[in-house]
């Protein structure tokens, strides 16, 4: 289903990885390893397309994902460094506002099913100010959780989260990939991934 | 008709080498059509009756704001191809390009104010030209800004692009709501450009003073092209390779 | 995507700013306030005089909002930027250019409006005439819009760059320009006696050309900047 072909990416003058290749597909994960400063992140940006490759191309079903543009946007949720919750409004409000930015309007009752599911019950309605670092990743992953996409691309997960929470992370992405979805992550942590065939893609600076 | 192949001279290596062969003939020119031109502006030309000698700015002037006006399209031609085709070579020219405008929209700026003194008995009139001519340094200048201030070439490049863009769908648009703004307010009732009677000879000084900047303005963008190509790529094997860097 | 949804993520864009400036006024207010002391400086620095602060109230009005407009770019995009949810507007499945619109809309709605209801009261500081008060609000009303839109860009170039604030000025205010010779002199027009028919049909035509193509690149300049 996702498949990269040949990227090159370059940062500044130092070229990063080049002539990488290689293909993910329904109800497959790939876990992208490798030392601070070898490209995860530009990888993860590249196949959501935020950025664009040197050389290469990165192919959706078959297709290229400039090509598709929405529709590609459409199937695909990306968590990045970036929690992109906002402080002044309470944890309800961001996952239902972002889920109607993200052109994929929830009704409340699921936003808050969906909160309570990443452990935040009866905190639903507090400002995210007043939240831990790993309560406001919670809540992204929330966010994700709602999405119902098919491609999940995840930057370092499970950063600040708790021993429960990345048990219940790792539950949920092999739901996801059980379910035939596609999952491409980088952790340093090591996931307690179970059922999800997995491949890994080393990544060397 | 397949001789030469241009898309090679995209590639900032062949351009360099390339381009250091053009720019003595291009800077030997503009001399040659600059000596030409003043010789005939000061001592051919003859005097106006009604502005007496002072009005000889206008050798100067003229070409200045034609070339700024002219370097502003082409630096966002430059932009609109590096957006379109992704070429860094554009990207550089665009960059290139921007400062000898800006230092003729400056020239133009200066030499209209020195021609103002004596003509209008005043530094600055705003006339519609020099306001629009004004207006066209600060864009100049946002365009100069906004790339320095950027870190990553790359960025600089797509940002300032789209910066000129937008800079040339909106020229016009200054350039006539200044028109109109002037006749409302019943601006200066002498132009500088309307010289009475041009002679031919005015035009001819004109016209080669205009050739002396256009070749001053290609040899210059070239060689500032040269030494930003130095400085963007001097990691890669061809620069390190270069001779005249290993003496 | 269906015209129904593309509406859907207008208005998502549009409601999540307002909600967002709900909970932090402050930022709205001081763009008020800064009008209001800014146009209320020009007389203390020319004099009391009727006659000179009647011709200067259109140009002094017009000023005073294209800066108060100017320093509210800044919230625009920065605080979407660094939190990451800009991020997630660009990989969202609605256009980028939509919740763009949405964005500058909401913009509008927080400091162009205020500033053209505002407008009229500070007005009658500089001794206007009623008539021309009424045309300085029309003027402000169709003129506002575009400096929002024009801003964005600007707003979206300097994403995250060193002294983005202050480069955001130099960026786009020889943009502004056309609308401020349209907009205050549409009020002069009318004083003078010509009407001020065709100042403001030149700026409603400003709007027309800054709505169509100012969001497009303003979504280039995003997605430049989130590279």
């Amino acid at each position: 289903m996702l498949e990269a072909d040949n990227l090159e990416c370059v940062r500044g003058d130092r070229s990063l990885f080049r002539d990488l290749s290689f293909r993910v597909d329904g109800g497959q994960c790939l876990l992208v390893s490798g030392l601070n400063g070898s490209g995860k992140t530009s990888l993860l940006r590249i196949l959501c397309g935020l950025l664009a490759p040197m050389h290469g191309t990165v192919r959706w079903r078959g297709q290229p994902i400039r090509a598709l543009g929405d529709a590609y946007r459409s199937e695909l949720s990306y968590l990045g460094h970036l929690s992109a919750v906002k402080e002044e409004l309470s944890a309800a409000e961001n996952v239902e506002v972002a889920s109607a930015l993200a052109g994929r309007s929830v009704p409340a009752q699921a936003a808050r099913s969906a909160l309570a599911e990443a452990g935040l019950r009866r905190r639903e309605d507090l400002p995210v100010r007043v939240l831990s670092q790993g309560q406001k990743r919670r809540v992204a992953l929330a966010r994700l959780l709602l999405g119902g996409s098919t491609l999940w691309l995840l930057d370092e997960p499970v950063t600040a989260l708790d021993a429960d929470a990345v048990k219940w992370l790792a539950g949920e992405i092999d739901r996801h990939v059980a379910r035939g979805g596609v999952a491409v992550l980088t952790s340093h942590q090591d996931l307690p991934l179970a059922t999800a065939p997995l491949q890994t893609l080393r990544l060397r600076a | 008709m397949s001789g030469i192949n241009w898309f090679r001279f995209s590639s900032p290596q062949s351009f360099y080498p390339l381009a250091a062969k053009m720019i003595p003939w291009f800077s030997a020119l503009a001399v040659v059509f600059g000596v030409i031109g003043l010789y005939i502006s000061f001592f051919v030309a003859p005097t106006d009756a009604q502005q007496g000698e002072a009005y000889r700015i206008i050798f100067v002037h003229v070409p200045a704001s034609w070339m700024s006006m002219f370097l502003y399209l082409v630096m966002a031609f430059w932009a609109a191809v590096g957006m379109a085709m992704n070429t860094r070579l554009a990207g550089m020219m665009a960059s290139a390009i921007a400062p000898t405008g800006a230092m003729f929209a400056f020239l133009s700026l200066w030499t209209g104010s020195l021609w103002g003194k004596p003509m209008w008995g005043t530094w600055w009139v705003w006339d519609a030209r020099l306001t629009s001519e004004l207006i066209l340094f600060f864009l100049y200048l946002g365009f100069i800004a906004l790339q320095s201030a950027i870190d990553d070439p790359r960025r600089a490049d797509r940002a300032g692009a789209l910066l000129a863009i937008v800079g040339v769908i909106n020229i016009p648009i200054i350039y006539f709501s200044v028109q109109w703004w002037n006749t409302l307010h019943q601006g200066a009732s002498v132009s500088l450009t309307r010289a009475p009677s041009m002679a031919k000879t005015m035009l001819l000084g004109m016209l080669l003073m205009a050739l002396a900047f256009w070749m001053y303005s290609i040899a210059v963008s070239l060689s500032r092209a040269r030494a930003i190509i130095l400085e963007r790529e001097r990691h890669t094997v061809w620069v390190e390779e270069l001779s005249e860097l290993n003496q | 995507m269906s015209e129904a949804s593309l509406w859907n993520g207008f208005s998502a864009a549009v409601r999540r700013d307002l909600l967002l400036a709900m909970r932090r006024k402050s930022d709205v207010l001081t763009t008020l306030f800064f009008f209001v002391i800014v146009t209320s400086l020009f007389p203390l620095g020319i004099g009391p005089e009727t006659d000179m602060l009647r011709r200067i109230a259109p140009g002094v009005l017009w000023v005073s909002a294209l800066l108060a407009t100017m320093l509210s770019l800044n919230r625009l995009f920065a605080a979407d930027y660094v939190d990451g949810t800009l991020e997630q507007m660009a990989l969202s499945a609605v256009p980028l250019g939509v919740l763009v619109a949405g964005k500058v809309a909401a913009h509008w709605l927080l400091a162009g409006l205020p500033l053209t209801l505002l407008a009229p009261v500070l007005g009658l500081q500089f001794d206007m005439a009623p008539r021309s008060l009424a045309v300085m609000v029309a003027s402000l009303a169709i003129g506002t819009p575009v400096l929002s839109l024009i801003g964005a860009i600007g707003a979206a170039l300097t994403l995250g760059v060193r002294g983005g604030g202050v480069l955001v000025s130099l960026l786009v205010l020889p943009l502004y320009v056309p609308a401020l010779i349209f907009g205050a002199g549409a009020v002069e027009a009318d004083v003078s006696g010509l009407g001020s028919g065709a100042h403001l049909s030149l700026l409603a035509a400003m709007l027309a050309v800054a709505g169509f193509f100012a969001p497009w690149a303003t979504t280039a300049a995003l997605r430049i900047a989130l590279e």
